[in-house]
């Protein structure tokens, strides 16, 4: 049983629907991708998880129950796309608050945000005005006030716009911390090379629809089209490479990148080299990006339309 | 529940602590304070004293001008005005008043100089000390008794009396409560409307609405910030009230005496009138008028806030679509100010008794009217369905609004009219 299960969840706008007939489930502990084109609805996939929007049709469960907004909420970390702070609010008044907001008392908060705060090692703006703080520091305490509450489900919408590369990876070093403490990670975006970087687990959705889920190796693995990489110690001729056991797709500085011939195997790309004495230096598996799957998906749906 | 409070309190302090809420708290009670002591310092400053030389050719008005209100008369009798009238500034005095061997029916050429423009409160003195010494000696000649003519003089006030209980009663108190406390309304729904669309705006503009809506529903958030800013209001209110009273005690006793003096010296007239104004002041049902104030004030400012809140859940980036969204909200609210200045007049015309009672208008029409006595001008009837309606009012702009902020806070990047907003409503 996963944390959180959403069966066949629709919502409808006046001119579309945003989310059309999607279901998944997502096992405790994981890090998992939600990924899609921007107005793919992502974003309004997420805010019927936190309770933002009700659903049209289809439920939602949270640790096997009907998810109650009003209850549940205490056990979600949300920090949407579109965020901000009070810019005339003091730093550390203001995660207070939003801390308070999440059913932490004030004694409580004040020892998460000291411990926090410590950690990022941003005690010094506890009394500044937000609007003091640069565009990255902002983000810290963003970041904060989202987990402040240790939710056990954790909602991050595009975390990394607008971090420079050391707090990127503050921010990444600290989701995969939470994830190893138990804490599972819903992270959307559309930038797919993070995902293969973060996720463990991913979904695809376009247009309100779901295309496939599923672990990120599995996916690779699912998707890939026999191509192997092969480096080779000196360069053949054309007569060398006549085969039907593979195709060249592409030729290389030193080797090539073939196409393994259905009905062929691995080894009789090898056997085939080594019969011609030509003396093999690597030979690699070459699987396709999650980008590459989506592109070919979300074609492979247009296709029939167009 | 523990939430909203949350929100109203963070709403509250964080208003409460800004610079420009000690400012304004200040300043305004200081402002009425000037408005009172400043008219007295002027009316008794020593500097303001006019000492006027008279020659007078025609003997008539020896003596017979009297030195008072800082205007004092010194008669030369060894002058001539045409060496005088270019040198009298070096003797002292502020202007020479110059008066020919009249004919006593047909008094002319009497003339003032004088450096600047004489002012004219002087030049209304002059004219009616001359005239009544003209008409004095007019009367001499006719061999008129002066005494018996003043004993028939008249100063007549009608006593006025309304309502059942045949209570003294007085317009123009009326007038002067009804039209500030409708004015005082007029100001309150804007300027705390527009605080509540601010903070809205604020909100939506940068991107708080999401991150908060996570942790509470968008109605606890809207009405958090409303309520809050209310408390604000009700907070500064009562901060004036005291420093308007306790100002009142620290206006310097010399200034108050001098102005009491100054009014009660000219004639015991006036000590009547003003014992009759206590009276008056006293026939007014303050306990009925600062109820109803309260009641209307809230009632009113929860009615406007709501839709004021609605309005910054719709605005963008771009400010300037605030003007064209507010004024739908705000047009009703400057009928209202219209309607209550015509009622303030004629507190029981069928515009002054509509505009009391549709909730639109009814905070601040009812206030003009009130204070000309209820059940006398405003029946019970009319009070209560105003009242009923006024609830009735704010709770459907309170619904509605939610239906428009819960969408409208959430939706970024794009221009949203009127239109649009009417059918998240359903």
């Amino acid at each position: 049983m996963g944390l959180l299960e959403v069966r066949n969840l629709r919502k409808d706008y006046a001119s579309h629907t945003a989310v059309d007939d999607i279901s998944f489930v997502i096992p405790e502990g994981s890090i998992f991708g939600l990924l899609g084109p921007n107005g793919a609805g992502k974003t309004t996939l997420l805010r019927m998880i936190t309770g933002i929007f009700y659903p049209d049709q289809g439920e939602i469960l949270f640790k096997g129950k009907t998810f109650h907004p009003e209850n549940d909420v205490h056990a979600i970390g949300y920090m949407p796309e579109e965020r901000g702070l009070y810019k005339k609010m003091k730093v550390g008044e203001q995660a207070l608050y939003l801390a308070q907001l999440k059913g932490m008392t004030e004694k409580e908060a004040k020892e998460k945000i000291k411990y926090w705060f410590d950690k990022f090692d941003i005690n010094a703006w506890y009394n500044k005005k937000v609007e003091e703080l640069s565009k990255g520091m902002q983000q810290k305490v963003q970041f904060i006030s989202t987990i402040i509450h240790e939710p056990s489900l954790l909602i991050l919408d595009e975390p990394f716009s607008g971090l420079d590369p050391i707090n990127s990876n503050l921010i990444k070093q600290e989701i995969f911390d939470l994830a190893l403490n138990g804490t599972t990670i819903i992270f959307s975006t559309h930038r797919m090379e993070q995902v293969e970087e973060i996720c463990d687990r991913i979904m695809l959705v376009n247009k309100g629809k779901k295309i496939l889920d599923g672990e990120v190796k599995q996916i690779r693995h699912d998707f890939k089209q026999d191509l192997f990489r092969i480096g080779l110690g000196r360069v053949p001729n054309f007569a060398e490479v006549m085969t039907y056991h593979f195709t060249i797709v592409s030729q290389e500085e030193n080797g090539y990148v073939v196409k393994l011939t259905e009905g062929s195997t691995t080894n009789d790309i090898l056997a085939h080299f080594i019969r011609q004495e030509i003396p093999i230096t690597s030979f690699q598996e070459i699987l396709p990006s999650i980008n590459e799957v989506f592109i070919q998906q979300v074609q492979q749906i247009e296709e029939p339309i167009n | 529940m523990n939430k909203i409070w949350l929100i109203i309190k963070r709403e509250f302090t964080f208003r409460v602590r800004k610079r420009s809420f000690l400012v304004v708290t200040l300043l305004v009670p200081l402002f009425f304070a000037a408005m009172i002591v400043v008219p007295v310092l002027i009316a008794t400053s020593a500097s303001d004293e006019q000492r006027i030389a008279v020659i007078d050719d025609s003997h008539l008005f020896l003596n017979k001008l009297p030195d008072e209100k800082g205007i004092y008369f010194k008669f030369l009798t060894e002058t001539a005005i045409d060496t005088f009238s270019k040198h009298y500034e070096q003797y002292g005095y502020s202007g020479v008043l110059y008066i020919p061997a009249i004919n006593i029916d047909r008094p002319l050429g009497i003339t003032y100089y004088s450096s600047g423009q004489p002012g004219l409160g002087l030049e209304s003195h002059l004219n009616r000390y001359l005239n009544n010494r003209i008409e004095e000696v007019r009367m001499e000649q006719a061999h008129i008794d002066i005494e018996q003519i003043k004993g028939f003089k008249s100063n007549l006030s009608i006593d006025f009396r309304s309502g059942k209980e045949e209570k003294k009663g007085s317009s123009v108190i009326a007038y002067a409560v009804g039209y500030s406390s409708g004015f005082i309304i007029y100001i309150i729904l804007m300027f705390f409307g527009m605080s509540v669309m601010r903070g809205v705006m604020e909100e939506k503009v940068n991107r708080i609405a999401e991150v908060m809506v996570s942790s509470v529903k968008p109605f606890q958030l809207m009405m958090g910030k409303i309520v809050g800013i209310a408390g604000v209001g009700l907070l500064q209110f009562s901060i004036w009230v005291v420093l308007i009273s306790m100002l009142r005690l620290l206006i310097p006793a010399d200034i108050m005496n001098s102005a009491a003096q100054s009014n009660a010296n000219n004639n015991a007239a006036m000590l009547e009138a003003a014992s009759q104004l206590r009276y008056v002041m006293d026939s007014i049902n303050w306990g009925l008028i600062i109820t109803c104030f309260i009641f209307y004030f809230l009632g009113g400012y929860l009615f406007y806030a709501a839709l004021f809140a609605a309005v910054g859940s719709l605005v963008n980036e771009d400010p300037t679509d605030v003007q064209g969204l507010t004024f739908p909200i705000t047009l009703p609210i400057i009928i209202g100010i219209m309607v209550m200045i015509a009622a303030v007049q004629h507190p029981g015309s069928p515009l002054a008794v509509w505009g009391s009672i549709i909730p639109f208008t009814s905070p601040m029409v009812m206030m003009a009217r009130i204070p000309y006595g209820v059940p006398g001008t405003v029946p019970y009837w009319q009070l209560g369905l105003s009242m009923a309606l006024l609830i009735a009012g704010f709770l459907a702009t309170t619904w509605i609004a939610g239906k428009i902020y819960r969408t409208g806070i959430l939706m970024y990047g794009k221009k949203i009219t009127w239109k649009e907003a009417i059918k998240w409503i359903r």
